[in-house]
């Protein structure tokens, strides 16, 4: 046995171990994803193309390129692996949180401590933190299977999952914060045998929200308050959504065409590649454009939850559950942010927004999903 | 590896509660997903077209193009109002921030003043809109406008336009009568933009220029440009795509104004009455009812009106007891005292109750019947006198007999047929009805003693009339009865000098006073200005140019209460003093012009306002009147020409 394996040419296991991989890489998830990178691309370039911000395009396509890189290692890694060190990992996120707390550049945003300068990159530890709670939620479900854990164990365990939670809220990222208690609550939902301490958790969440209220900054108020009655304030908290309503809008049903968008390329839209791209999107396609990507991604959340069901144990199910709720999230919060439907937060749309690390999220989610599909046939 | 998460056997789900719970993920999924499809269905289906046009507007700005506004020009053409190239510097608020502010300020070495005036347009702007330009200053010097010019890079949102400025080449020369303009008003607003103006138009305030507003204003034009969200111009070519329609509709330059001024005789009239503190000056052709002059002073310059006027020249102009924004000509009433005499004498002669013959002796006093314990002193004792004496000599005595047989009424009913009492349709400045006082009139307010009526005889007493009333009157008592309307517009010429309209002399009405009658007057105003004894003669030699008409007035004014705090001493200007007027006509035989002259608080009639009239009668037959007969247009006010133009009124 062993000389028949030193007989084989290096390549031809080189070969064979492609031939294998590419059998089971799960390719309808990676052609929806490039797809939607690529519808991506073209929008942010419709949006920058000829303003000072053109180098945005070829920034995106470099992260683009590294997500790729991140997508095939978190696929390849077996993602029980990764559900292993679940617990450091959250530890180390929840770690980069409060550095972040404690030395991150405030002046980015409003004054808010979200971004963390390592050398020429920001990273949003926040952004991060979301794969993290996933895999802790993976991680959470396994052992509540294979191991009676004691109630003091259990506590300890949630809470390592909300002080990120907390922390991010505290930042202050009300977006990211409240993005995170919807795919924790999800996840519970679908994947706990036992719903009712979901609920009760639930229902305390929501009477502990004038609270809340009065703890948020005024500039966080007047988002809400603009949102409700966005007339009040036409240049300062309302504009952003008045004018990407009327971006929306004036696309009509066939849009205004490539690079036409008036909304977009005269600036009416301040920062549209980061969160609101998919009102450049909506103005230059229409409504046929708007309603193709929105598809797209109900494609991808399928396929998603397709392989959620068809994992062949329960952690790779709860990883898919978490990926696919992130992504359901972030797209529903993104575009009803964009119709006027919800406040302006600081949600992504995936692989459309302009920036590295919620690119990077959704490559290593995307390829935690892909792991997870890889795996089913005992791969 | 232990690597066992999950106990999954091939084909049997490694979470079945997944399973059971998936119908509600796709619920979930689904109702999110048709709320944003929905949602999106409104936006840009259902909603989609006015959005779109929005976006246009988001992104499509207009300038106006003001119009070249129309010239108001003397009879001889002689521009009182014109147009001239100015720089005007435009701010828009919504880029003008406190940098820009100081920037601005620092450049052009700014006033606290006129930081302001620019504050408060900025303000205004803002209400309009922020992103329209507002002209803050108008009409700067060249410097200022290169300063601006180079700057405008670095300054956002000022920029400078080369545009028309209305500006008044005569200064002061009848000011009251061209009248001025400025900005639009806070509260006008709407109504002025609902009839197409801009916002930065300056409108006509007052005479000509405030009542012939819409035929010398024209129609704004438009030029429609593409911005960015910085208020950035965009380049032609992208500019034209988003444009529908044409890119510039070019402006209607206004009408120009012919007057029937004469420049030069308004100006002579001016330079004669400079020497008193306030006076008015009327001059009309007798046959037409065309006024040649108007003169109220003190006046104002309406270059410095037109959006020139600082705070300390406001504060000067509005503490000036002579009230310069007052147009003494048609504007403001004054008890017209002796020249009011022949509404009495014609009275009295129509009526039977007087005949030119009949002598009444003056003793200097004259008791009211029924009221002797007050008598009344007449300006002189003047002895035996007949009509026409008395009005040479302007005894008080005699028409206060004659008031006593008519009656107030009668007499009223006279003033009122020559048109006092009524506005006199000049139509400019706040024409001014004045008052005739009658018997229910004084009832009303009180009682009616007999006095009220012989206080009216000599024109005194609640006797208000125009000086423009009187000079329309006396013009009806030159030319036999015809009381015209007075004019001062003689035709308005289309910017290429077609004429658009030419109005024709209009008369009120053909008074019916008896032809004899009105020559007793006439020989009474002969002896005043000819005859020693006269009013007039004994004060201002006869002259030897031409043969006036006149009658004197020195007209009491009731003492002033108290001085206004607000106002100013000014030399010359002595409240209590009466108002002095003259009203006269020349040449005798053929009547031509009517004046009257009113020196306000100026004293004697004969001393003072009768030498103004003589050397305005003087100047007319000896350079107004040749000029008119050697000049180009012979037709406009010869006598014969005049005659006929008269004759061909209705």
């Amino acid at each position: 046995m062993k000389g028949s394996r030193i007989e084989l040419p290096r390549a031809a296991v080189g070969l064979s171990r492609w031939r294998r991989f590419r059998a089971a890489i799960d390719w309808p998830l990676v052609i929806t994803i490039l797809l939607i990178c690529l519808a991506g691309l073209l929008n942010l370039y419709s949006a920058t193309h000829g303003t000072k911000h053109h180098s945005k395009f070829d920034q995106q396509l470099r992260w683009m390129i590294v997500g790729s890189i991140v997508f095939v290692v978190t696929t390849m890694v077996d993602y029980r692996a990764l559900v292993r060190l679940a617990w450091p990992i959250v530890i180390g996120a929840i770690g980069l949180l409060v550095v972040v707390r404690l030395l991150g550049e405030g002046a980015h945003s409003k004054g808010s401590y979200r971004w963390l300068n390592v050398g020429p990159l920001g990273i949003q530890p926040s952004e991060f933190a979301k794969l993290a709670i996933i895999l802790g939620l993976a991680k959470l479900a396994l052992d509540a299977e294979v191991t009676k854990m004691s109630t003091n164990e259990l506590g300890l365990k949630v809470a390592a999952l909300v002080i990120p939670v907390g922390l991010i809220a505290a930042q202050p990222d009300l977006g990211t914060a409240t993005l995170l208690t919807l795919i924790i609550l999800t996840v519970g939902f679908l994947t706990m045998v036992n719903v009712r301490p979901m609920v009760y958790v639930t229902l305390g969440g929501l009477l502990v929200v004038p609270l809340f209220w009065e703890m948020m900054h005024a500039y966080q108020k007047n988002r809400i308050l603009a949102f409700i009655d966005p007339g009040n304030d036409p240049t300062g908290t309302g504009w952003h959504t008045r004018q990407s309503i009327f971006a929306v809008g004036s696309g009509r049903f066939w849009g205004k065409g490539f690079g036409e968008g008036t909304q977009n390329q005269f600036d009416f839209l301040p920062e549209h590649w980061t969160d609101f791209p998919y009102s450049v999107l909506a103005e230059e396609w229409g409504f046929a454009g708007s309603v193709a990507l929105l598809l797209v991604f109900g494609f991808l959340l399928v396929w998603i939850m397709n392989v959620a069901l068809t994992a062949r144990d329960r952690t790779g199910a709860v990883i898919c559950v978490g990926v696919g709720a992130m992504t359901f999230w972030h797209v529903v919060v993104n575009i009803a942010m964009v119709l006027g439907l919800a406040p302006v937060v600081g949600v992504t749309l995936p692989f459309i927004s302009y920036g590295g690390s919620s690119l990077l999220v959704f490559f290593a989610a995307m390829g935690l999903v892909a792991n997870v599909s890889l795996r089913k046939h005992g791969y | 590896m232990q690597l066992r998460g999950g106990t999954s056997m091939h084909g049997a789900p490694a979470l079945m509660v997944l399973h059971r719970r998936a119908k509600w993920a796709a619920l979930l999924f689904i109702v999110f997903f048709l709320v944003l499809i929905g949602r999106l269905w409104q936006l840009q289906v259902l909603r989609g077209d006015s959005y779109y046009q929005r976006t246009v507007s988001n992104v499509v700005r207009e300038r106006f193009l003001p119009s070249v506004r129309g010239k108001i020009l003397d009879r001889n053409g002689v521009p009182l109002a014109d147009n001239r190239p100015a720089f005007n510097i435009y701010v828009t608020p919504s880029q003008f921030k406190d940098p820009s502010r100081s920037a601005l300020a620092r450049l052009l070495g700014l006033a606290d003043e006129e930081l302001e005036t620019i504050d408060a347009r900025v303000a205004v702007g803002i209400k309009r809109d922020a992103k329209s330009p507002v002209v803050v200053l108008e009409d700067q010097g060249r410097d200022r406008a290169a300063l601006v010019e180079q700057a405008k890079s670095t300054i956002p949102g000022v920029e400078v336009r080369h545009e028309p400025y209305r500006y008044y080449p005569q200064g002061q020369l009848a000011a009251h009568l061209v009248g001025y303009m400025n900005q639009m008003r806070a509260a006008e607003f709407d109504r002025l933009v609902a009839q197409g103006y801009d916002s930065n138009e300056l409108i006509g305030r007052w005479g000509l220029e405030a009542a012939w507003e819409n035929y010398l204003r024209g129609k704004k034009g438009v030029e429609r440009f593409a911005v960015d969200a910085r208020g950035k111009q965009l380049d032609d070519a992208t500019a034209a795509t988003l444009i529908s329609g044409p890119r510039v509709v070019d402006a209607i330059p206004g009408a120009n104004l012919v007057l029937t001024i004469d420049g030069d005789l308004q100006k002579a009239a001016e330079r004669f009455v400079a020497p008193h503190a306030a006076a008015s000056v009327v001059v009309v052709e007798v046959k037409t009812g065309k006024l040649l002059a108007m003169v109220s002073r003190p006046a104002f310059d309406p270059n410095v009106m037109t959006g020139h006027l600082t705070r300390a020249e406001e504060t000067l102009l509005l503490s000036d007891p002579r009230k310069p924004f007052i147009d003494k000509t048609v504007g403001a009433t004054y008890p017209p005292g002796s020249v009011f005499k022949f509404v009495t004498t014609l009275t009295a002669l129509s009526d039977g109750q007087a005949v030119e013959d009949e002598s009444i002796v003056c003793n200097g006093h004259y008791a009211v019947p029924g009221d002797e314990a007050h008598p009344q002193s007449c300006n002189a004792v003047h002895g035996k006198l007949d009509l026409v004496g008395a009005i040479q000599h302007s005894c008080n005595v005699y028409f206060w007999e004659l008031a006593y047989r008519v009656g107030l009424d009668a007499m009223a009913a006279v003033a009122r047929d020559y048109g006092f009492g009524v506005p006199s349709n000049l139509g400019i400045n706040g024409d001014a009805p004045g008052r005739i006082p009658t018997k229910e009139w004084y009832s009303q307010r009180g009682k009616y003693v007999l006095g009220n009526a012989t206080n009216a005889a000599t024109g005194q007493g609640d006797v208000e009339v125009s000086v423009l009333q009187m000079a329309m009157a006396y013009v009806a008592l030159a030319n036999g009865g015809t009381l015209f309307v007075p004019q001062v517009v003689d035709r308005v010429v289309s910017n290429d000098g077609r004429a658009i309209v030419t109005y024709e002399p209009k008369a009120v009405r053909q008074i019916r006073t008896p032809l004899d009658a009105l020559d007793v007057w006439r020989r009474g105003m002969f002896k005043v200005m000819n005859e020693a004894g006269g009013t007039g003669f004994d004060h201002v030699p006869k002259s030897d140019v031409v043969t006036i008409l006149g009658k004197t007035g020195t007209a009491e004014v009731r003492k002033k209460k108290k001085k206004d705090d607000t106002e100013r001493d000014v030399d010359g200007w002595h409240p209590s003093y009466s108002h002095a007027w003259f009203a006269g006509w020349a040449p005798a035989d053929e009547p031509e012009i009517a004046i009257v002259v009113m020196i306000e608080h100026g004293g004697s009639g004969g001393k003072v306002a009768t030498p103004i009239a003589k050397e305005l009668f003087e100047y007319y037959m000896t350079k107004t009147r040749s000029k008119k007969s050697a000049g180009p247009n012979p037709g406009a006010g010869t006598g014969s020409a005049a005659g006929s133009n008269a004759a061909g009124a209705p």
